[in-house]
């Protein structure tokens, strides 16, 4: 199946997760980044149950924040 | 790295982040790497959820509609810059903790001496090294 990953449209297996995907992406400290799967944000506790289709489209975006 | 920034994008962080005040303001700048140099094209002024005077985060959802809209235009994302209202331009450690893009430059802006000071640093694995910026 073809998802489209940050803009890049890429071949996948099919019923690959959220969680699969960002290790196959080798996506960096994970746990501060936040999926969005088709424009709708993916829940951090849902990466593993989420399923992708042929068609869809990820962006992985890193938490950017701080303070003085 | 060197960061060169033109004018009206280095006014339009200042203006935005003295309309922020008391709070800390933020946003995202894009543009082109050549060699050992940013060259900024676009600045994005973002809101700062956290409505703080010494925190901030990008919102997610204007993140992504800024990663879009440098994508469309054919631009790189640079990094991000925020303001210290009361405090220095350098890296606070909560900044360190949190710089997690070892690419991206972090452009911070103090609001504390009469004039604004912008600097720009690179984090790496929590080092800190500071990038030279030239007002074009």
């Amino acid at each position: 199946m073809k998802i489209t990953v940050a803009g890049a449209q890429k071949d996948f297996p099919g019923g690959l997760t959220v969680a699969q995907l960002i290790e196959l992406e080798n996506v960096e400290t994970p746990e501060y980044v936040t999926v969005s799967l088709n424009d709708e944000f993916v829940e951090n506790g849902a990466f593993t149950s989420t399923v992708l289709n042929d068609g869809d489209s990820v962006e992985f975006l890193y938490f950017m924040g701080g303070g003085c | 790295m060197q960061i060169k920034i033109k004018h009206e994008d280095y006014d339009a962080i200042v203006a935005h982040a003295l309309t922020g005040l008391p709070n800390e303001a933020c946003g995202l700048i894009a543009g082109f790497i050549s060699g050992n140099t940013k060259l900024v094209e676009k600045v994005y002024l973002l809101s700062n959820p956290d409505q703080s005077p010494e925190h901030f985060s990008i919102d997610p959802r204007e993140q992504l509609a800024a990663i879009k809209d440098m994508r469309a235009l054919g631009l790189l994302p640079l990094g991000n810059f925020h303001s210290h209202p009361s405090t220095p331009a350098r890296p606070s450690q909560e900044d360190i903790r949190l710089a997690h893009d070892p690419g991206a430059s972090y452009l911070i802006l103090s609001l504390t001496e009469n004039e604004p000071v912008l600097k720009a640093f690179g984090v790496v694995g929590g080092v800190v090294s500071e990038q030279a910026i030239v007002r074009l």
